[in-house]
């Protein structure tokens, strides 16, 4: 028996930690989910979108009769101004349409609207658009170096902010340490890539002058904010639906300037404007990501125990700033998580952004965990080789082990399973055999190779996590109502915005255990601001624990109200009522009442419960809670055509653990999900930019996520342990896949290729990269 | 813009009499046109198979076809796979497997997979493997729709 | 994404078509046959063609025949045709072969043998089997038919010796010799993606040494072609690691490799060392 089913039987819960199919899948596979580009619009809208990654706008001309909007038409719109009040960071403004300059290529200069898509877009390409010559920047460090152009008068040396922390002490242990060991990790820019692209479609109603916002957004609250707050109308004017969103991955989370211009045009045109996104727009001009690059040092002691680490990172944020994290979101969440699992005390840190003359930074599942644990996991393994050991020996030396756990940055770790997750993962992946398997290979010119990673994912963080990093919007906590209608039947509203992670069944299975119901009779509703309440979305590895513990807290507050009212009706004490097959039951007798009749009752006959519950059937509940450590183990078994540079994955291995799994169906798809994104990082998914900052890579036949081939199996193991800091007891989880997966898959690589002693601290490894490797090496 | 004819499309059974200019695609004449929308967009170059439908028993990329090429043949697309109440085995396993998270690129999954198994069915798995690379999907890692599409297969051919 | 608007023509037959496009040709009309490649480019509005000839709808263009020394393939025949043999004749066997690597199969249901060839992008799979295996690519225009042999036809990346109002109606293979060897290998970084590289290979075995050696590569010119060193390598040596080595060595000394931005020239010759190798050792099976 599993680890995982001993716990769910122990936890006497009868549907919370069952793999149930989901309650979204009927209409999905059907076709009649519902998303945005499925609605009809009198109106379509295209963006005209800059040529020139640098210069300013000589001039905008449309054909003749044609509509166009430009900056000029915006006059009182706000700027996009995304807010941090730490680390110096320097607030760049984004116009809403470019005014008088152009930073990249794909920023849209101005809107043409027609009836249809294919007319706009005719429109589009015969407006003459004209840019003066500038020099652009596209690399980072070109971009901070003395004498570049400047992208934003407002942040001198392209610098939006530079963080900086270093633990009391740090110089002597540097100073004392018995070996120094040193990586330079660089991961390239990528693209989230849903399969939808963005889309938006507003609508205006005479009858209230209200409009209705339909887009593929993450977090449809803040939205609905953000809009109003820049078209300085008021909220209560603007309704956001975020129907079925086919993917998000952290690139629906920002603030589209697109969407403002929708709004903006159905309050001008008093009729539906509608956007659809093409996949060229998605890859060019929609948030970007990764690009970064990590200098990381280790101190290490005699016995190989990590001492110190010092990092130096530097965050490629594109042309603007993103909201509402800020583009500070990668260079700070490296610098506050660079640490990762390991045991140490002392860490300095520089983290900064600089600003380039490329598409805006955003977040993309994993937010720079991809790339801080590539760095440390490399560290480790360079360290390990330098000390002579197994990669998975130096790990044991120095994960945590005890909890709770205060990092050298000051985060708090609650329990988890480090080393336990390791021994696993090692267990399975028959490490000795795999040893002589890869020995006996080499004989014959083959070269296969392990790679190890370790690390933790903080997940379900509310308030105090991004109060700590300064950010003038505080998202975190989320709230719930569940309520029991005066049929019976059950209807949760969320503030979280699910997109794909299946929280419409997990949530009910938290509410079937307390009401004592089956999931399938409930009904959880999201996604719109009307009849949603006021929630953060859905991100950041948050909406099961933080949504799910305001589900429970609010289903508790319904069960309790339900017992009082059985007590009540059965005539009997409160705590011999149990709720179960959607009734209350007096233990030990045949005496029951039906959760229909008792909502009927809630909602009629409240003269009889005067005076003890309040009337109706309705309850709130918010939850905000620390934060959690999920933890994972990942191994990645490869084979290195040195031929041709090309690694093939022969298996992906993950020991992991994320507390309590409500569904673990659902839970290990979004692992799956996670390892194939991670495997995009490692291998295939690069945004290349030519020096004049033109993008190369404007296709998915050029842009390349991975396909069904490039995917191994994926075996999985678990271990539960259950969470402290979080009332369900379960983790989050929707981002470990892609954080473990880069750092195991290009371990294993350098592992493949060591008889070469050749290094690949890049992503992606790319077969012209490891093949420029082998060739500088010597190595054929 | 240019002149529109009429031409009939023939979708799960039922003509749909509509006017489209000859640069409509068959994708957008398929959810514009005709209000499927249950068949997706997701690159419109032919890369990703959101969009795939069967015509005429082949699975095709409808972003890469013309409306007007598609009139007088059969198109079938995700809205007619089920039986009345009774799904299709493919959509069926794809629930049971969990095959689909956000539920975007299922559509064209579920056409391509049902088009190259009704052709097909003695298919080897690692045929089956090259097949399911044809489409994008950017959520499940694969795993589940491999294992829905296996499952599916066997009772396609019961 | 959309198209730029253009005027589609439906011919009934081949002789109806080539006068269309006799006249549209100059007002930028261009053929229409499985679309697998244009369409894309004309979403990109990379193509703006004013007229678009589709010849789907003309009968026996699907015509695949064999006289008993070529196999004609006709102007709409699909990639798919290909996945059963098509004939009696390693040929057969060598296009169901090749054809599994075109992309994926919805293109293959639709894109078209003659299309690829008309197409000419450096990769294909079928442009590469026409320069191989040399074979002609019959022209239709109103002024007659124009046999063109592949060593004539590409002229550089997506260029071809076919004039403006040619239609590329047919193309004849010749018939393999029974015992004749092939092997194929290709490199794209994921399933389907395009070809960096791909070399198709045949020969025949006398008294256990190779002769009429044919080694063609794609992907890594303008356009793909036999080397003429690798075949040198090959003739008159026993099948095997060590001739095999050699071939792969001087094609890739002969080819003149195209770069781009992530791909080096040294990089593309290091493939083609690679395919044509294992396209040799995949001949001797």
């Amino acid at each position: 028996m599993s680890a995982r089913e001993q716990h769910t039987k122990g936890s006497g819960l009868k549907w919370v930690g069952r793999a149930i199919r989901r309650l979204e899948d009927p209409a999905l596979v059907t076709g009649q989910g519902r998303f945005t580009a499925d609605l009809p619009a009198a109106h379509w809208v295209r963006f005209l979108r800059s040529p020139s990654a640098a210069g300013k706008i000589e001039s905008v001309k449309a054909p003749q009769g044609a509509t166009m909007i430009t900056a000029t038409d915006l006059k009182g719109v706000k700027p996009i101004l995304p807010m941090l009040h730490k680390f110096s960071y320097r607030p760049v403004p984004q116009q809403i349409l470019a005014d008088g300059e152009v930073r990249f290529v794909g920023e849209a200069v101005a809107a043409v609207v027609a009836a249809s898509e294919e007319e706009a877009e005719d429109i589009a390409d015969a407006v003459e658009l004209v840019i003066g010559d500038a020099t652009p920047v596209v690399d980072a460090r070109a971009a901070v170096a003395s004498g570049a152009p400047q992208i934003h008068a407002e942040a001198p040396g392209n610098v939006i902010l530079e963080g900086r922390i270093k633990t009391d002490g740090f110089d002597g242990v540097w100073a004392g340490a018995h070996k120094i060991v040193k990586v330079d990790a660089r991961s390239r820019r990528q693209n989230a890539t849903p399969m939808e692209a963005r889309a938006a479609h507003a609508a205006y109603d005479a009858a209230t002058g209200r409009v209705t916002l339909t887009c593929t957004t993450q977090m449809p609250h803040l939205m609905r904010t953000a809009i109003a707050d820049v078209l300085g109308m008021p909220e209560s004017d603007l309704r956001v639906i975020a129907p079925d969103v086919g993917g998000g991955f952290g690139q629906k989370m920002s603030l589209c300037a697109e969407y403002v211009v929708l709004v903006w045009l159905a309050r001008k045109l008093k009729s539906s404007v509608a956007w659809t996104e093409d996949r060229r727009e998605n890859l060019i001009a929609s948030f970007h990501s990764r690009d970064q690059t990590i200098a990381l040092e280790g101190a290490f002691d005699k016995d190989a125990r990590l001492l110190a680490l010092k990092a130096d990172v530097l965050s490629n944020i594109g042309a603007y700033s993103c909201f509402p994290t800020t583009s500070g979101v990668e260079p700070l969440m490296a610098m506050a998580e660079m640490p990762g699992p390991y045991d140490f005390r002392q860490y300095e840190c520089r983290a900064r952004g600089a600003i380039t003359n490329t598409c805006t930074m955003a977040a993309y599942r994993g937010v720079s965990r991809p790339v801080i644990t590539f760095a440390l996991e490399r560290l480790m393994d360079k360290a390990a080789r330098a000390f002579g050991l197994e990669p998975v020996d130096i790990r044991r030396k120095n994960l945590i082990g005890t909890f709770p756990y205060v990092s050298a940055a000051g985060l708090k770790f609650d329990e988890a399973s480090y080393k336990q997750t390791l021994e696993m993962a090692v267990e399975h992946a028959a490490l000795p055999a795999f040893r002589k398997r890869q020995a006996e290979a080499r004989k014959q010119g083959r070269y296969l190779g392990i790679g190890f990673a370790t690390f933790s994912e903080r997940t379900g963080y509310g308030s105090p996590a991004f109060t700590a990093r300064g950010m003038a919007i505080t998202p975190g906590w989320e709230t719930v109502h569940v309520s029991v209608d005066p049929s019976g039947f059950i209807e949760a509203r969320i503030g979280s915005s699910p997109h794909g992670q299946g929280l419409r069944t997990t949530l009910a299975q938290i509410i079937a255990d307390e009401l004592g119901v089956e999931p399938h009779k409930i009904k959880v509703i999201h996604g719109d601001t009307d009849t949603a309440p006021y929630g953060w979305g859905t991100f950041a590895s948050r909406s099961l624990v933080i949504s799910g513990g305001a589900t429970l807290i609010a289903a508790r507050k319904v069960r309790a109200k339900l017992i009082k009212i059985a007590s009540t009706m059965l005539e009997a004490a409160a705590d011999d009522i149990v709720l179960e097959d959607g009734q209350a039951k007096v233990a030990g007798t045949d005496r029951t009442v039906s959760i229909a009749k008792m909502a009927r009752e809630a909602y009629t006959q409240t003269h009889r419960f005067k005076g003890e519950i309040e009337p109706g059937l309705s309850e709130s509940g918010t939850y905000d809670p620390p934060g959690t450590f999920s933890n994972a183990c990942h191994v990645a078994i490869v084979e290195v055509d040195v031929e041709t540079g090309r690694t093939r994955i022969e298996k992906f291995l993950v020991a992991e653990d994320a507390g309590r799994i409500i569904n673990p169906m659902i839970a290990d798809g979004q692992v799956h999900g996670g390892i194939a994104q991670g495997i995009g990082n490692a291998l295939l998914e690069e945004i290349v930019y030519d020096d004049s900052g033109n993008p190369l890579t404007a296709t998915l036949a050029e842009y390349m996520p991975p396909t069904a081939r490039e995917v191994p199996e994926i075996e999985l193991h678990h271990i539960e342990t259950p969470s402290t800091e979080s009332i369900t007891k379960a983790k989050g989880l929707g981002e470990g896949g892609c954080i473990g997966a880069p750092a195991a898959i290009v371990n294993a690589i350098n592992d493949a290729l060591s008889p070469f002693d050749i290094v690949i601290d890049e992503m992606p490894a790319t077969p012209q990269r490891v093949r420029a490797a082998l060739r500088k090496a010597g190595a054929a | 813009m240019t002149e529109k004819s009429s031409i009939t499309l023939t979708i799960n059974g039922r003509d749909h009499a509509i006017k489209v200019e000859a640069r409509r695609t068959l994708a957008d004449a398929i959810r514009e046109d005709c209000g499927q929308t249950g068949t997706h967009i997701g690159c419109e170059h032919g890369v990703c198979g959101a969009c795939t439908v069967i015509v005429d028993g082949e699975p095709v990329r409808s972003c890469l076809m013309f409306a007007a090429q598609a009139a007088g043949k059969q198109i079938r697309t995700v809205e007619g796979l089920a039986k009345g109440d009774t799904l299709h085995p493919m959509q069926q396993a794809f629930m049971d497997h969990h095959g689909l998270q956000c539920g975007f690129c299922t559509p064209g999954f579920l056409m391509l997979a049902v088009g190259v198994l009704e052709r097909e069915p003695d298919i080897s798995d690692d045929d089956l493997i090259d097949v399911l690379s044809s489409n994008l999907c950017r959520c499940t890692g694969y795993q589940n729709i491999i294992k829905a599409v296996r499952a599916a297969a066997k009772e396609m051919r019961k | 994404m959309k198209p730029a608007p253009f005027i589609r023509h439906v011919p009934k037959t081949l002789d109806e078509a080539v006068k269309i496009l006799a006249q549209v040709a100059p007002q930028d009309g261009r053929v229409l046959a499985g679309g697998q490649s244009l369409v894309p480019i004309m979403a990109f509005r990379l193509a703006k063609p004013a007229h678009l000839v589709d010849i789907n709808e003309i009968d026996g263009l699907d015509r695949i025949a064999s006289d008993g020394t070529t196999l004609s393939i006709g102007a709409c025949v699909r990639h798919g045709a290909f996945h059963k043999s098509v004939v009696g004749n390693p040929l057969g066997a060598l296009l169901t072969f090749v054809a599994r690597h075109i992309a994926h199969y919805p293109i293959r249901m639709r894109g078209t043998f003659c299309g690829s060839l008309a197409h000419a992008d450096p990769s294909s799979e079928w442009c590469l089997t026409a320069a191989t295996l040399d074979a002609t690519i019959v022209a239709r225009s109103t002024r007659g038919e124009r046999p063109i042999p592949a060593r004539e036809f590409f002229a550089g990346i997506m260029s071809t010796a076919l004039a403006e109002d040619e239609l590329l109606a047919e193309v004849r293979l010749p018939l393999l010799s029974p015992d004749t060897k092939f092997g194929f290998n290709e490199f794209s970084r994921r399933a389907g993606d395009f070809a960096m590289s791909a070399a198709l290979v045949t020969y025949r075995l006398q008294g256990g040494k190779i002769a009429e050696a044919r080694v063609g590569v794609g992907g890594a010119e303008p356009f793909p072609r036999r080397i003429a060193q690798a075949e040198a390598a090959l003739n008159g040596q026993p099948p095997g690691d060590k001739a095999f080595r050699a071939a792969a060595e001087a094609a890739a000394n002969a080819v003149e490799a195209m770069e781009d931005h992530q791909t080096s020239a040294e990089y593309r010759r290091d493939l083609v060392r690679a395919v044509v190798r294992r396209a040799l050792e995949h001949s001797n099976r």
